[in-house]
């Protein structure tokens, strides 16, 4: 069947809702707008306005009352329009989302989903634009995943509201568009474990979400030039896939983190960290890592796509690692 | 509630009323308790008291039903005792003990209970108010006939999600009833220095919600207007909003050495000291013996001084325990 990866995250919210009455959709125009991102777009006239709820532009507000509702015995979905967004929330998110189950001794758990947009490369400038999902994978008693695929925007999203803690679902802004096959019976996924999307002995490329396929790109660039990239989806950022980053790297002794975030204190430092704890007499060089520019992304063209990594920044990288240290 | 109400009160029930004066004392005899553990280094972080504002948890819980949802702030204890946790699990919480009701991740400012529907101890000032609307959202979608209580100071109005909170319940019409305890001073910072607006109740309003002030020093006009309240939430009528005037005797915590208000302002909240207040009512009516109340202080001081004994006994989670309920455990399938 041919789908976007729109469609099928619509599939996903579609099919929560038919599965669990307890499921429902929370967040600003979700409803008689479709969505800012049209994801929800005719789910109101399927489930009516009480299952697919349009909140006011009060993310604190909302995302609480979805936590609320969690405690409460519901199976919330909330949609945050952007990451920027979400920091209106992030008292909410990390003070009580993440700390309740702790906090309470083991009472009170909290299964509520949250989804939201991530990244650049739409010219949409500084309070739109950015990779904060490493942040998030900063605090304990939160899962964060980052769908990259059409088979995870279908199926991390059952999975994730049976999980009986928070989660956090990135979805990237470029992503929506993308359209491929996915099968007829596609359903709920595994969010435990990364995924080596193409095998390769020379480097690790270790990505996740939007830069998939730019370093997806970059290893086809690479292959032609005879440098065999391996690449690896984390799909999920916490908890990180140690064994599957630490077994990569353990084959091919090279490593390469692309992360749209920040390179200071981003989730690409994390993975660098934890492979030089873990495997650094399987490196061969060090790790290199291929992030954003540190600057609030900026509008013009140019100057955003310069700033965000670039199958081009991969090669490059790439080239360096293996032509160095033999 | 005029001094013709009272005495109607306590001469139509007065078990009721001394049940009442109980309430407050045991509040009172627990927190004392628990500023002389603290003096003794017992129990350490934050410790906020709750003395002199009893009268609105005894009247307030004393309104609400046993499938009702509490949500509460960081000066807790009162609000978590009254609502039905032992003495001994929040005193033992207190010491950081295995035995407290948080198992000692909590501490004073934390105590949740889910047996009493108790949502703790939210110490972000006005972080448990989405809670609340939560809470009552999923009871509304799902066709329950329940009640969440959501208590607040008054710091809370200066907050967004306050603003947020009340919005979305009268909005979508939830059965919560917000309880505002109005003791004049977000910690050090009085009222008429940080609200342009300093009537509460008032403000409330403008979001289209009942709302209405009550004298949070005296237990049975609070009672008397959260039975009001939550008969009226309960019965459809939309989320209710309480100003409880009220004014807090001790410092904001114990490392508040109260620079910012005077001896006297605080001597003559005393005067109207809740339980004060009830006592003489109800000895001036001669429904409280010298024997009751020797009685009653008795039976207080017993609760107290054995949840003294059950915490100075408790033990230490054992470290290996400290990751556990970050995560939810899970049954191997």
């Amino acid at each position: 069947m041919k789908t976007t990866y729109r469609e099928a995250m619509r599939a996903a919210i579609r099919e929560a809702m038919q599965k669990d009455d307890r499921v429902f959709l929370m967040g600003e125009d979700v409803g008689r707008y479709g969505g800012g991102f049209a994801v929800s777009l005719g789910l109101l006239e399927e489930f009516g306005p009480v299952r697919i709820r349009d909140t006011p532009l009060s993310e604190a507000g909302f995302v609480g009352a979805g936590i609320g509702a969690a405690l409460g015995g519901m199976r919330p979905i909330i949609e945050i329009m952007t990451v920027n967004f979400s920091l209106l929330a992030l008292d909410q998110i990390m003070n009580n989302a993440a700390t309740l189950l702790h906090m309470s001794g083991g009472q009170f758990n909290v299964p509520v989903v949250i989804r939201m947009t991530t990244g650049g490369g739409r010219q949409l400038a500084a309070q739109h634009s950015h990779s904060l999902e490493g942040w998030l994978a900063h605090i304990p008693g939160l899962r964060i995943l980052t769908p990259a695929t059409l088979e995870d925007a279908r199926g991390m999203l059952w999975t994730a509201l049976e999980d009986p803690d928070p989660v956090l679902i990135f979805e990237h802004g470029s992503l929506y568009n993308v359209s491929g096959e996915l099968a007829d019976d596609a359903g709920s996924v595994d969010i435990d474990h990364a995924v080596v999307r193409r095998e390769g002995a020379g480097l690790s490329i270790i990505t996740y979400g939007g830069t998939l396929s730019t370093a997806l790109e970059a290893a086809e660039t690479l292959s032609g030039e005879g440098i065999d990239a391996e690449v690896i989806d984390l799909r999920t950022l916490r908890p990180l896939d140690d064994a599957a980053i630490l077994a990569s790297v353990a084959k091919t002794h090279r490593a390469v983190v692309v992360d749209e975030g920040w390179r200071s204190g981003g989730i690409s430092a994390e993975i660098s960290a934890r492979i030089t704890e873990s495997a650094f007499y399987d490196l061969d060089v060090p790790v290199t890592r291929v992030c954003s520019a540190e600057v609030p992304i900026p509008y013009a063209r140019h100057l955003e796509q310069t700033s965000l990594p670039s199958s081009e920044r991969v090669c490059a990288a790439a080239r360096e690692v293996v032509g160095a240290g033999g | 509630m005029t001094d013709e109400q009272t005495a109607a009160a306590i001469v139509s029930d007065p078990e009721h009323v001394r049940y009442l004066l109980r309430q407050m004392v045991r509040v009172r005899r627990l927190e004392e308790a628990c500023v002389e553990q603290y003096s003794a280094a017992k129990i350490r972080g934050f410790l906020h008291v709750y003395i002199g504002e009893e009268a609105v948890a005894a009247g307030v819980m004393s309104a609400i039903g046993p499938d009702d949802a509490v949500v509460a702030t960081y000066r807790e204890h009162g609000h978590a005792l009254l609502r039905g946790v032992a003495a001994n699990a929040i005193m033992a919480e207190m010491y950081g003990h295995a035995e407290g009701c948080c198992r000692g991740r909590g501490g004073s400012m934390h105590l949740f209970d889910a047996a009493t529907r108790f949502y703790g101890g939210n110490a972000i000032v006005a972080g448990g108010l989405p809670l609340a609307v939560g809470l009552a959202l999923a009871d509304k979608m799902s066709g329950r006939d329940r009640v969440t209580v959501c208590f607040f100071g008054e710091g809370a109005v200066a907050e967004g999600e306050f603003h947020e909170s009340i919005n979305l319940a009268a909005l979508w019409d939830l059965p919560v009833l917000f309880c505002c305890e109005n003791n004049l001073y977000a910690m050090g910072t009085a009222l008429d220095r940080s609200e342009s607006q300093t009537d509460i109740a008032l403000k409330a309003s403008g979001y289209a919600i009942a709302s209405w002030t009550v004298d949070g020093m005296n237990v049975l006009a609070v009672e008397e207007s959260a039975r009001r309240a939550i008969d009226a939430v309960r019965a459809g009528a939309g989320p209710h909003f309480l100003e409880l005037r009220t004014y807090r005797f001790r410092a904001h915590s114990m490392f508040d050495p109260e620079r910012y208000r005077e001896k006297t302002e605080v001597e003559r909240w005393m005067e109207r000291d809740p339980i004060q207040s009830l006592r003489s009512a109800l000895e001036t009516h001669g429904q409280l013996s010298a024997d009751q109340w020797s009685a009653l202080q008795r039976g207080v001081d017993e609760e107290i001084q054995a949840a003294i004994t059950f915490a100075e006994n408790g033990t230490l989670e054992p470290v290996e325990e400290l990751t556990r309920f970050v995560y939810s455990e899970r049954t191997a399938p």
